[in-house]
C-alpha cells in the first residue's frame, strides 16, 4: 500500500471518529425476559395419600414494550426534545424499554435508520418526527405493519399503522398573547419565529389574537429568521423589534429571551417552560407535553387496540397535552385583574367553553 | 439621526464581529496556501470550549482564551492533515468541521446532560466608551470583543505586509518552492498560519456564545463559517477589503431584520435573501479579478 493511500486511510479514520461522535447513540440494553412456567404435578403413590402441590397462579409479567425514538434533529432542538422527554419519563416509570437515535437529518438517512431498527431491534412502537421525511416514514411503515409508527407530522395518518401528532399549543399561545397585550406599555409586541410553517403560524396567530382580545390597540410585529436554530440571528431580530418600539417579546425560537433580558423587558418562551433562561423576565411559555400522547399509545399497543389515527387532541389543553407555564418570579409583576382574566379563559378552554381559532395562514409582518 | 439608523449601525457592528474574526482567521490560512474548510466546526468548537471554560472558571476572558487555544489546537490538526500529510484540503477541512461539530455536541451532553433549556451564563456586557454622547454614544455601545475585532484588522494588515513573518506567509502561499529555496520552512510557516488563523476562528465562536448569547446551543454558528469563506473571495484576500465585506454583509443582515417589521408589503423571503444577494452581486463584480494565492489548495512536498 502506498504511503499516500495510508494517509488517506488515516484521514478517513479521523472522519469516521467524528461521525461516530456525532451520532451519539446509547447502546440498547438487553432485555431479559423472565418466563415463569406453571406446571401441574401429579404424583402417584402406592398409599392413598393425596399430595397437594400448591401451584401459585403467576401471570407472566407483561414484557415491557420496546420503543424506539427516531429524531431528525439533535434532541437539544425543543420540538424533538419534548417527544424525547416524554419517552424518557415513560421509561423511568418502567412502562417501556426506550432507545433512540437523533440528528438523523433530512438527507435520506431516516429510511435507513427506520429499516435497520425495524429489522434488528423490532420495537413495538417507533416515535419520531416525520417533518422533511414524510414519505420515507410511510414507506418503511408499510413494510412493517406490526410496528406502530407514531410520528410528528403536518399530514394525516396512514392505515394501518402510522399515527400522527403535532404541537397543538395554540391555546396557551393565545393565553400568552393575552398576557402580552395586558403587559405592553408601548402597545407594541414583538414575535420572532423560525419558518412560517403551519406549526409556527397557528401559534403566532393565536398569540396575536390573544393580544388583540385584551388590547385592540396593540401592534404585533412578526419576524421570521428562516432557521430553526440560529439564536444569534433571533436575538438580532428581537433587538430590531425593540428598536421599533416593542416592549414585550414572544420567543418562538431561542435567542429572543436574551434580548429581552438585556433590555429588562418581559418575554414569553415557547414549547417548554423557559423561565430558567431569565427568571425575572420570562412571564410564561406555552408548554407542549407529550406524556398524554405517549401514555395513550402505550396503552393502545399493549392492549392490542392500536390503530392509525390523528392524535391531535392529546396535545391540547383539555387532555393535558398543552399548558400555560407557571409565572414563577414574575407573578407579582402581573396585574391581578389581568391574571384573573387569563385564569378564567384558561378554565374556559379546559372545559371546552372557549375554542381558540386555528389559523395557519402566514401572519402579517405587522398586525 | 433617528433610532432606526443608530440601531442599524450598532447592529451591523454586532453582526459583523464574528464574521470579521472568522474571516481574518481564514485569511491567515489561505494566504499561506491552505483552504481551511474546518472553519465552521472550529467556530463551533470555540463557542463550546469558551462557554464551558467561562462557566467553570467564572471568567469570561478565560473562556475567550480557551476558545482561542482550542481553535489553535484544531488548526494544528488541520496542519497535520493538510500540510504534513498533504491530504486533500477540501476533505481534511470538511472532516474537521464534522469531527468538531460532533465532538462538541457529544461533549456538551457529557458536561450538561440533556437540559430542556440551554444552560446559560451571564455574558459580556457592552461597553459604552462614549457614554451618553448623542448618536455616537449608542452606536459605540459594543462588546469589548467587537473593538478587539476591529483593532485586529489593521494589525493583521501590518503583520502580513510589514513583517518578515507576514512575508513568509505570503511567500509560502504564492510559491512554496521559491520560499523553500530561500530558506523558509514551508511546513513551519503553514503550521503557524493555520494555528493563528484557527485561533481567531475560535474567538469568533466565543463571541457568539460568550458575548452575543451567554449560552451554547446546537446550531449556534449557523453557517457563519461558510459566509466567511465567501467574504475572503469578496475581499480579494486583503484584510481591509475583507473588513468592508463583513460590514456589508452584517449591515444588510441588520437592515433586512428592520425592513421585515417596517410594514413593507414584500414577502419576508425577499428580505432574508438580501444579504446573500448583495454578497453574490458584490462577488461577481469584485471576484472577476480575484487574485487568490497561487499555491492555494496545493500540498507542498519537499523533493
Amino acid at each position: 500500500m502506498s504511503k499516500k493511500a495510508l494517509w488517506s486511510l488515516l484521514a478517513l479514520g479521523i472522519l469516521l471518529v467524528g461521525l461516530a461522535a456525532g451520532c451519539a447513540t446509547p447502546t440498547p440494553e438487553k432485555v431479559v425476559e423472565t418466563v415463569v412456567v406453571t406446571q401441574q404435578v401429579q404424583v402417584e403413590v402406592t398409599k392413598q395419600v393425596e399430595v397437594q402441590v400448591t401451584v401459585i397462579p403467576t401471570e407472566a409479567p407483561a414484557a415491557k414494550l420496546k420503543v424506539f425514538g427516531a429524531f431528525a434533529t439533535p434532541i437539544e432542538e425543543p420540538w424533538d426534545g419534548v417527544i424525547h422527554s416524554a419517552l424518557l419519563a415513560a421509561q423511568d416509570e418502567g412502562k417501556i424499554e426506550y432507545t433512540y437515535t437523533d440528528d438523523i437529518g433530512y438527507a435520506g438517512d431516516m429510511e435507513r435508520v427506520l429499516r435497520e431498527v425495524s429489522e434488528q431491534q423490532q420495537p413495538n412502537i417507533i416515535f419520531g418526527d416525520a417533518f422533511g421525511n414524510e414519505e420515507a416514514v410511510r414507506r418503511v411503515a408499510a413494510d412493517y405493519p406490526d410496528i406502530a409508527f407514531v410520528f410528528g407530522s403536518g399530514l394525516g395518518p396512514s392505515e394501518p399503522n402510522v399515527s400522527v401528532f403535532d404541537n397543538w399549543i395554540h391555546e396557551p399561545a393565545y393565553l400568552c398573547g393575552m398576557l402580552a397585550g395586558g403587559l405592553t406599555q408601548s402597545n407594541t409586541i414583538g414575535v420572532v419565529g423560525g419558518h412560517p410553517v403551519p406549526e409556527v403560524n397557528r401559534l403566532v396567530n393565536a398569540f396575536v389574537a390573544g393580544a388583540k382580545s385584551v388590547n385592540p390597540e396593540a401592534k404585533v410585529l412578526v419576524t421570521f429568521i428562516n432557521s430553526w436554530f440560529d439564536p444569534a440571528a433571533a436575538k438580532e431580530a428581537a433587538l430590531a423589534q425593540i428598536d421599533s418600539g416593542a416592549d414585550v417579546l414572544y420567543a418562538e425560537r431561542f435567542g429572543v429571551i436574551e434580548a429581552a433580558q438585556e433590555n429588562s423587558l418581559f418575554a414569553f418562551g415557547n414549547m417548554s417552560d423557559q423561565s430558567d433562561l431569565a427568571p425575572d423576565f420570562v412571564v410564561s411559555s406555552p408548554v407542549w407535553n407529550m406524556n398524554p400522547t405517549v401514555d395513550y399509545i402505550i396503552n393502545q399497543v399493549a392492549s392490542g387496540a392500536y390503530t392509525a389515527q390523528d392524535l391531535k387532541d392529546f396535545s391540547m389543553v383539555a387532555k393535558g397535552g398543552a399548558s400555560l407555564a407557571p409565572f414563577h418570579a414574575t407573578e407579582s409583576k402581573i396585574p391581578a385583574d389581568l391574571a384573573a382574566m387569563v385564569k378564567e379563559r384558561e378554565e374556559q378552554i379546559k372545559s371546552g367553553l372557549f375554542r381558540v381559532d386555528i389559523d395557519e395562514q402566514q401572519p402579517q409582518p405587522v398586525n | 439621526m433617528d433610532i432606526f439608523l443608530i440601531g442599524l449601525i450598532a447592529a451591523t457592528l454586532r453582526v459583523a464581529t464574528p464574521l470579521i474574526l472568522g474571516t481574518l482567521g481564514e485569511l491567515f490560512c489561505e494566504r499561506a496556501g491552505i483552504l481551511n474548510l474546518g472553519i465552521e466546526g472550529i467556530m463551533f468548537f470555540g463557542a463550546f470550549v469558551g462557554f464551558v471554560v467561562a462557566g467553570a472558571s467564572g471568567s469570561l476572558w478565560l473562556g475567550v482564551l480557551a476558545a482561542i487555544l482550542a481553535g489553535a489546537l484544531a488548526g494544528l490538526l488541520m496542519a497535520f492533515l493538510a500540510v504534513q500529510l498533504g491530504v486533500n484540503q477540501h476533505v481534511s477541512g470538511l472532516g474537521i468541521t464534522l469531527l468538531l461539530t460532533g465532538f462538541s455536541l457529544f461533549s456538551f451532553r457529557l458536561v450538561f446532560g440533556e437540559p430542556r433549556v440551554p444552560p446559560s451564563i451571564d455574558p459580556f456586557s457592552r461597553l459604552s466608551p462614549l457614554g451618553e454622547t448623542p448618536i455616537l454614544g449608542p452606536i459605540f455601545e459594543q462588546y469589548a470583543l467587537t473593538y478587539i475585532a476591529l483593532a485586529i484588522v489593521p494589525l493583521v494588515w501590518w503583520a502580513l505586509y510589514r513583517t518578515s513573518f507576514g512575508l513568509q506567509i505570503r511567500a509560502v502561499g504564492e510559491n512554496p518552492e521559491a520560499a523553500d529555496a530561500a530558506g523558509v520552512s514551508v511546513y513551519r510557516v503553514r503550521y503557524a498560519a493555520l494555528m493563528i488563523g484557527s485561533g481567531l476562528m475560535g474567538a469568533a465562536g466565543a463571541f457568539l456564545s460568550l458575548a452575543q448569547l451567554g449560552a451554547f446551543t446546537y446550531g449556534i454558528i449557523a453557517g457563519r463559517g461558510w459566509v466567511c469563506i465567501a467574504l475572503i473571495i469578496f475581499g480579494n484576500w486583503e484584510p481591509i477589503k475583507v473588513l468592508w465585506g463583513a460590514l456589508l454583509f452584517g449591515g444588510v443582515f441588520a437592515l433586512q431584520l428592520r425592513l421585515q417589521t417596517s410594514g413593507l408589503q414584500l414577502p419576508y423571503e425577499v428580505f432574508l435573501a438580501l444579504p446573500y444577494l448583495v454578497t453574490i452581486a458584490a462577488l461577481t463584480v469584485a471576484g472577476r479579478n480575484a487574485s487568490y494565492p497561487a499555491a492555494l489548495l496545493k500540498p507542498y512536498k519537499r523533493e
